[in-house]
């Protein structure tokens, strides 16, 4: 049944592919080059003095402590934004597999925070959760629960992953939508007819033909908990109380674009290129795994 | 039809050049000079009218002002451009980015040199010498132009101290005062208003601008060092000093008051500000600057302040030290004798006594010469806007001494940030005021030291 076109020459196929190429070496390989070679030197602002120093900048980093605090942090982050955003995305997507009525609208209306801008989804939050000013925050300190995310570690740090996980759920209901609805009828109608009910049948039959789904969206996940937070956190919190929610990609705005040690800066995203490398690599050696298969 | 179109439109772009000669002409002779800023609101607006009415005071050149984002975004794109061979003629670099901009070497002409080579007269003696000297030399060549200068103050709430029985006219002047008119505002007006109305909390005193104000500020008006090599005029070596004893009797005492619930710590910068404009803090410190939003937003009579002083660690308090920005000349490969004459005449044209004072009066920022703060005064314009005036009382106070000259320090953006970080732990109980500024003075000489490295060797 498969198809495929084999393009005669060698100029034709190149020609097609060149589009992404060129938007790749632009986007990708160049920056990603000059952030290399800018980790391994140190530069004032103005880059009038450049001078390479070797790994010196990476030795620096990994012995500060607050460094690898910051690397403990985010990994939790992370965890916690994978986990908040998908199991509250499997849980929605859930109930809209079912016929219900408005089932189109319900679809919509949860894919729609999905649009939104990291920075304003952040100010829609902060008009919440603001400690005075906030509906949600003010009513808190009014029912005697003192809320104040600037000066508490922990709620500054829950308010990011809750502002952070929401944004990302749409996207991961629109995936476990389509991989609950790509589930034959066949095999649910099978295990219904030898009597297994409700939650079993969703563990033992639905969720294991998930799985692909499921392990996609967790690379992804971390992927977006990593980096796109980033305008979240830095309109809701800039990293702080002390440093509660500076996860590594805020460290990297403020080391490079407030503090200008590009040196560091860029040691610090290739710390990060590294980790989103090594993620991606595992998600296509496990996909293809299971393609085979 | 088609073709007629065609050749008619060819008609018109042939004939087009013809038709307006004189104009083009006029156009071409007027030199373009670039500035980037990151003022907005009424600020920008400001900023647009100094453009225009200096393009119409002369025929030689055209300036063009661009608002180029945050202060810090300012910053680098005007860092990325002088790399990149496409810096603006001007750039709005804010006070605490002095430091990096004057070890940017050749990509900066320093207002002296401009003089020299531009024959530029510019008197640094005209400037108010609390703004100049944040932006001079230490031997006294200006090396940037003062453009928005503000400095820390009180405000305060004079219906809350009515209702606590605090007398509206006479706010507090020392720390000692300060602390019992929180306690008695936290008890005769926050608690007694929120048991009557259930509104929103309300707080006794709050700060913006933590850092600069309680930190940087107090040192400056008790002549303590925020930094040693005189906070770091004489030399890149210079090492953090803002953890002293009297430092930390300062803080604890804001943490302990904040620990009773009559001071309230509402987050970095100007996150504060709303704090007091809303009505929900009685005492708020700020920016001078902030004057035209409190006017706007304020329902309830206001005043502003000095920031107090501790009579036991001086009998004459000293000026407090300005915030804001100064006007930097970029370098660029291709830039010619002209652009710079034309960026000197812009500079000369700001500090023009009326331009001064327009400035001053539309903004709320300081006038940043002499003669336009005489100007003002002699127009009657603290007459009609009462403590208008506070700001420069504030920053001509007593005289200038190494401790009240400013800060110069590389990546002090970097330093603030640290002081928030060890403060907002200490605020939560984590450590006390003299470990927080241990810490924060341990972590900032590692970045000054790093700062050190990066333009030095």
């Amino acid at each position: 049944m498969e198809r495929r076109t084999i393009f005669p020459g060698t100029w034709f196929p190149i020609l097609l592919v060149l589009p992404q190429l060129a938007l790749t070496a632009v986007f990708f390989l160049w920056p990603a080059g000059q952030a290399i070679w800018s980790s391994t030197t140190r530069a004032d602002p103005f880059g009038e003095n450049t001078f390479f120093v070797g790994l010196e900048n990476f030795s620096d980093l990994f012995s500060d402590p607050l460094y690898i605090d910051s690397i403990t942090r985010t990994l939790v982050f992370c965890a916690a934004v994978a986990l908040l955003s998908m199991s509250v995305a499997l849980l929605l997507a859930v109930c809209a597999d079912r016929e219900i009525r408005g089932r189109g609208w319900y679809r919509v209306m949860l894919i729609w925070p999905y649009a939104v801008a990291p920075a304003m989804a952040a100010v829609l939050w902060l008009l919440l959760m603001h400690p005075q000013v906030g509906l949600v925050g003010a009513w808190l300190n009014h029912s005697g629960i003192a809320w104040d995310y600037k000066l508490n570690d922990a709620q500054a740090m829950g308010m990011v992953i809750a502002a952070s996980a929401w944004k990302q759920v749409s996207y991961n209901f629109i995936f476990f939508l389509a991989g609950l609805q790509s589930i034959p009828k066949a095999v649910i109608e099978a295990a219904r007819m030898d009597g297994a009910k409700g939650w079993f049948r969703f563990r033992s039959v639905v969720l294991p033909l998930l799985m692909p789904t499921v392990f996609f969206l967790i690379v992804v996940n971390l992927v977006y908990a990593a980096f796109d937070t980033f305008g979240t956190i830095q309109a809701l919190t800039q990293g702080g109380p002390g440093k509660a929610t500076e996860t590594l990609v805020v460290k990297v705005y403020r080391d490079g674009v407030v503090n200008l040690d590009i040196g560091a800066s860029s040691a610090e995203s290739v710390v990060l290129m590294i980790g989103v490398i090594a993620l991606t690599a595992m998600q296509f050696r496990f996909l293809g795994k299971r393609g085979e298969k | 039809m088609q073709r007629r179109t065609l050749l008619t439109g060819a008609a018109a772009l042939v004939a087009a050049p013809l038709a307006a000669p004189i104009s083009a002409h006029a156009q071409a002779a007027k030199t373009k000079i670039v500035l980037w800023h990151a003022l907005t609101g009424a600020n920008g607006e400001e900023i647009n009218r100094l453009a225009r009415e200096f393009n119409a005071s002369q025929s030689d050149y055209e300036l063009e002002a661009v608002f180029k984002g945050s202060y810090p975004e300012t910053l680098t794109a005007n860092i990325a451009a002088w790399r990149a061979g496409q810096a603006p003629h001007l750039a709005q670099i804010y006070e605490v980015g002095t430091g990096s901009m004057l070890a940017a070497g050749k990509a900066v002409k320093q207002v002296w040199e401009l003089a020299k080579e531009t024959g530029l007269k510019i008197d640094p003696a005209s400037y108010l010498p609390a703004v100049r000297g944040y932006y001079s030399l230490s031997d006294g060549r200006m090396a940037s132009m003062p453009l928005n200068s503000s400095t820390g103050v009180m405000w305060y709430n004079k219906d809350a101290f009515e209702v606590a029985g605090l007398d509206p006219e006479k706010p507090p002047t020392t720390w000692a005062e300060f602390h019992a008119a929180t306690v008695t505002l936290r008890d005769k007006w926050a608690k007694p208003m929120m048991a009557k109305s259930g509104g929103p909390d309300l707080v006794a005193a709050t700060s913006s601008w933590f850092a600069w104000i309680q930190i940087e500020q107090f040192g400056a008006i008790h002549n303590l060092p925020f930094a040693s090599k005189s906070n770091g005029f004489d030399g890149l070596d210079a090492e953090l000093k803002f953890n002293s004893p009297a430092h930390a009797k300062q803080l604890q005492m804001l943490l302990d008051l904040s620990k009773e619930g009559a001071f309230k710590y509402a987050g970095r910068d100007a996150q504060p500000d709303p704090l007091f404009y809303s009505g929900q803090a009685a005492i708020g410190f700020g920016s001078s600057a902030g004057r035209g939003d409190i006017a706007r937003n304020a329902k309830f009579k206001w005043a502003a302040s000095v920031i107090p002083y501790d009579p036991a660690l001086t009998s004459t308090p000293n000026n407090t030290i300005i915030g804001g920005a100064s006007l930097w000349t970029m370098t660029s490969p291709k830039r010619t004798p002209a652009e710079y004459k034309g960026v000197a005449a812009f500079l000369q044209f700001i500090g023009h006594p009326d331009q001064d004072m327009q400035f001053h009066e539309h903004t709320g920022y300081v006038p940043v010469t002499l003669a336009g703060y005489e100007l003002a005064k002699k127009q009657g314009y603290y007459e009609q806007a009462p403590g208008a005036d506070v700001a420069i009382k504030s920053l001509s106070r007593g005289t200038v001494t190494a401790n009240s000259k400013g800060l110069r320090l590389g990546r002090l953006p970097e330093i603030r940030n640290i002081v928030y970080e060890e403060v907002e732990k200490a605020l939560q109980g984590q450590q006390s005021a003299q470990a927080a500024l241990d810490s924060a003075v341990t972590r900032g000489n590692k970045v000054l030291r790093e700062f050190e490295k990066s333009v030095r060797t």
